[in-house]
């Protein structure tokens, strides 16, 4: 598998549905996984799948000796697995940036070069194509494609692409015309696309071109919550809290928020409204809160991570994501394992899976308001949903969803 | 002889507009007009009317053989009446053949039975009336909304009057047992209840139509052998249906008004006659019992009150609206009374249901919201506007509590009243009897004579409760103890 993301180093829904997904297919039996990364930190979980990360695998020639290599790149994989890659370096590539072990340097984020990255990942994974024995190739978004293409090249086995987003949503349809040609690249030669939702299926054939019975969907899921997550403390609290969680960015639909808090708080004043996460919008969105007069009632919280991110959902009432475009959006489905009502757009992937959420028009103010209103002003409406919300996403595993990726790669090995 | 007890069901909601929160306290009408004409009008011209014209025609051509019965629910009169007024024409001229039997419901469709005594009572009478006085007739059976039944509701039924009752003939309930009997209440011996059998109803409301079926396509023909085939001792078969059935769930297309003008012909060559719900009870002997603990109805797959009161948000919609139904009583704003009506449709309830599979697509298919948790939330902003329209028409000074108390000790009264009044009229008949004789007459008319002029403080005002109370509890311990158990009862019941 190639991804991009791996937890806990996670930028975004990425790298915890590619965790997701391996760790559901490894629950199945039966799979030997390796994922590549372009770079490790060493604290990524192991036990069910071989991380490689691509700045350590060798591009040059260099005369290493094993303690040199154990001690440089020890905690991420074992030396002799540098050795092995060595072996199979394809060309020269000294003419690149390579570093005392022949590996090239990668940030692992989305860097202004990140283009550059993405071609140096697949030169990377040239290499590890050469090396490894394995029977299926498993690309996660567009970022990887690229590789993939090159590891199927490589080795001639088939390749599976895993559609966790399109341009169309990350750029509400001004496309960047050298993504959409990776994107489309690597969706014409895939042997599979695996799309997150029915939505993000029908973008990918009607907007990329791509003939229907190549694409599935396979809808993402949740880790079960620890004792710990679902126990944090929370200090008490007098008002009601609605919260908006993700990245402050146009595709987020986070102006449609602010017009519902505006809405409410035209009605009842006991009530809360946080925006965490940051984004392009964030200054935006502050201006605009204060334009609307209820920036006293209108809180930003900034980036969350980890702990934190429970800890607000914790203390929230209402759970509200907007998004213009979701190809799926799990946080709703992290609000509903910690007991929140959620209010989901209906142009969010998740939508399609979800039965005890409310959803509404990412455009339409007055029913998101509605809804708000009606979770914390009718008891029965929280009690309904706080506990068929429980229910319904315990049901939602990554095991199900690892078992239908792995009938998909059984239909292309033994065809 | 075997017989076919035909009935149909003819009800339409007031569908509410879409209220959002903020027109809590601005905005008090609710409702869709264009829906609402829309939907009534178009099921009307498919079925009501053309269904009417085919019953009418049944009962001209075979003479008095050829009867059914309908129930109409208040709300649905009122919406024929206005946008589809020639129904109602069509439907008085099938009345005056003398082979429609009208039955009696609540008027609002409501789920009054379930939830407060008074308000059923109250409706029911509201329905009989209107009935009364669009048709002249007046309903002997009674259906309560959705065929909801249990023990209570039983009792109930038969201290109204009626003579007899319909319901689902849910398998839980009946187990080995046929539908094709007349059987009384437990709870009510002189009550007689007709049962629905569902697989000959659901035969041509469901499966008429449908090309999957082993039977398809059904004919009268058909139809009639399967009950001519019944043991002989099953002689009645209730064929209980909603009356768009005809024309609109079996579509014209699919012959289904074909299928009914042959039914009589059929019949009678196989000896099977049509009866009314009121014919059959006066003419066919109960076989048994039946109790019903907790209510049934013939809604979704569990044939009970699931469909309105099975998930959170419906519990607590049916537990708002009905906590203001006494103040609504004592109201006289019309539009309050109206709406209060409305309101109660068991239909708005059914919107929130947040079943699954056949269940669930049943229920969304008559929704007109897309889930289940708009259906709430609307339903609840206009409650909460309601609300607040019912508590202005009281001071502002009288907290709710004081005013449930005060309710409370006026029924009580009531009550007391009740019973002293009839007292006096047995004592007063012991009096005439005992002209001749000539011992204890004086102290009794003496004790009839005060109490007139007693009673008139107790009506006034309920303050002075307590000296009316003394001088009761003197005349009459036994009856007071009675009262007053009920009196409270009927509070704890409340509560």
């Amino acid at each position: 598998m190639f991804g991009w993301e791996f937890p806990p180093h996670i930028l975004g829904g990425l790298g915890t549905a590619s965790f997701g997904l391996s760790k559901g297919m490894a629950e199945n039996g039966n799979m030997d996984i390796t994922f590549v990364i372009p770079k490790p930190w060493g604290d990524e979980p192991k036990d069910f799948a071989k991380i490689i990360g691509a700045n350590c695998t060798p591009v040059a020639w260099r005369d290493v000796n094993w303690d040199y290599v154990q001690s440089r790149i020890g905690n991420v994989m074992d030396p002799q697995l540098y050795y092995d890659l060595r072996d199979h370096i394809y060309s020269d590539f000294n003419y690149m940036n390579t570093n005392d072990l022949g590996c090239i340097e990668f940030s692992g984020r989305y860097p202004d070069n990140l283009l550059e990255e993405i071609n140096n990942y697949s030169i990377v994974a040239g290499v590890i194509a050469r090396t490894l024995n394995f029977d299926i190739i498993h690309s996660h978004d567009w970022l990887t494609y690229p590789a993939g293409i090159h590891a199927k090249q490589v080795s001639g086995k088939p390749l599976v692409i895993h559609v966790h987003a399109t341009d169309f949503d990350r750029s509400r349809g001004n496309v960047n015309p050298t993504v959409f040609s990776i994107e489309r690249d690597g969706m014409l030669n895939a042997d599979r696309i695996i799309t997150v939702s029915n939505l993000t299926r029908q973008t990918v054939i009607e907007k990329y071109g791509i003939p229907a019975e190549k694409v599935i969907t396979v809808h993402n899921a949740v880790e079960p919550l620890s004792e710990e997550l679902l126990n944090v403390q929370v200090p008490p609290k007098h008002d009601k809290v609605v919260t908006f969680l993700g990245r402050i960015t146009m595709q987020k639909g986070p102006e449609y928020f602010v017009e519902a808090a505006a809405l409410v708080l035209r009605k009842v004043s006991d009530v809360q409204f946080v925006m965490a996460g940051g984004g392009d919008m964030m200054e935006k969105m502050i201006r605009l809160a204060a334009r609307r007069g209820i920036a006293d009632r209108f809180h930003f919280a900034g980036f969350l991570k980890g702990k934190q991110v429970y800890e607000m959902l914790k203390a929230s009432d209402v759970f509200v994501m907007p998004s213009v475009s979701e190809p799926f959006g799990i946080s709703p489905l992290e609000a509903m394992q910690m007991g929140v009502p959620s209010i989901i757009s209906k142009q969010s992937g998740c939508a399609e899976i979800l039965e005890n959420v409310i959803k509404v028009d990412y455009w339409d103010i007055n029913a998101m308001a509605d809804a708000i209103y009606s979770i914390i002003k009718y008891p029965g409406m929280y009690k309904q949903l706080h506990e068929n919300g429980l229910n319904e996403v315990d049901q939602i595993r990554w095991k199900k969803a690892g078992a239908k990726v792995i009938n998909i790669y059984n239909s292309l090995v033994n065809p | 002889m075997k017989a076919i007890c035909f009935y149909f069901q003819i009800h339409q909601p007031f569908r509410l507009k879409t209220y959002r929160f903020f027109d809590i306290g601005n905005d008090h009408y609710y409702y869709d007009d264009f829906a609402n004409d829309d939907i009534i009008t178009r099921i009307a011209q498919r079925s009501y009317l053309p269904a009417n014209e085919v019953l009418l025609d049944l009962i001209k051509q075979y003479g008095n053989k050829f009867k059914v019965a309908f129930s109409i629910s208040g709300t649905a009169l009122e919406q024929l009446e206005q946008y589809v007024p020639e129904f109602i024409d069509s439907m008085k001229e099938l009345a005056a053949t003398g082979c429609v039997e009208f039955l009696s419901e609540t008027y609002a469709h409501s789920l009054a039975s379930l939830e407060d005594p008074d308000e059923f009572i109250a409706q029911v009478k509201e329905h009989d009336k209107k009935i009364y006085d669009l048709f002249g007739q007046r309903p002997k059976v009674f259906r309560n909304t959705e065929l909801i039944y249990d023990d209570d509701i039983a009792a109930m039924v038969q201290s109204m009057g009626f003579k007899g009752a319909i319901t689902d003939g849910a398998k839980h309930i009946l187990g080995w047992k046929s539908p094709n009997y007349v059987y009384t209440a437990a709870s009510a011996p002189k009550l007689k209840l007709l049962l629905k059998n569902s697989k000959m109803s659901d035969d041509i409301s469901f499966r008429f139509n449908n090309y999957d079926w082993a039977e398809y396509p059904l004919t009268a023909d058909k139809y009639i052998s399967w009950i001519a085939q019944l043991p002989q001792e099953e002689q009645l078969v209730n064929l209980f249906m909603n009356y768009e059935t005809l024309g609109e769930l079996q579509p014209r297309e699919s012959g289904i008004f074909e299928f009914i003008k042959a039914l009589p012909r059929f019949a009678a060559q196989n000896d099977i006659q049509f009866m009314t719900p009121s014919e059959v009870i006066s003419r066919l002997k109960p076989v048994g019992e039946l109790s019903v603990m907790h209510p049934i109805s013939w809604a979704d797959e569990a044939r009970d009150t699931s469909a309105w009161l099975g998930n959170t948000l419906q519990q607590e919609a049916v537990k708002k609206l009905y906590s203001i139904s006494e103040r609504v009583r004592l109201c006289n704003d019309r539009r309050i009374k109206q709406d209060w009506y409305y309101l109660q449709a068991s239909d708005h309830f059914f919107y929130m249901s947040t079943k699954h599979s056949d269940d669930g697509s049943v229920h969304s298919h008559y929704s007109p919201y897309d889930s289940p948790y708009t259906a709430f939330t609307n339903y609840m902003n206009v409650l909460s506007d309601f609300r607040t329209r019912v508590k202005e028409q009281f001071p502002a000074g009288v907290e709710s509590e004081e005013l449930n108390s005060l309710i409370l000790t006026i029924r009580n009264q009531e009550n007391e009243i009740e019973q002293l009044h009839r007292e006096v009229q047995m004592l007063r008949n012991n009096i005439v009897k005992d002209v001749a004789g000539d011992f204890k007459a004086e102290p009794l008319t003496e004790e009839t004579g005060t109490k007139p002029e007693k009673k008139a403080p107790a009506k006034k005002t309920a303050v002075k409760k307590t000296s009316t109370k003394k001088t009761a509890e003197k005349k009459a311990p036994a009856e007071k103890a009675t009262a007053k158990k009920t009196a409270t009862k009927k509070a704890t019941k409340q509560k």
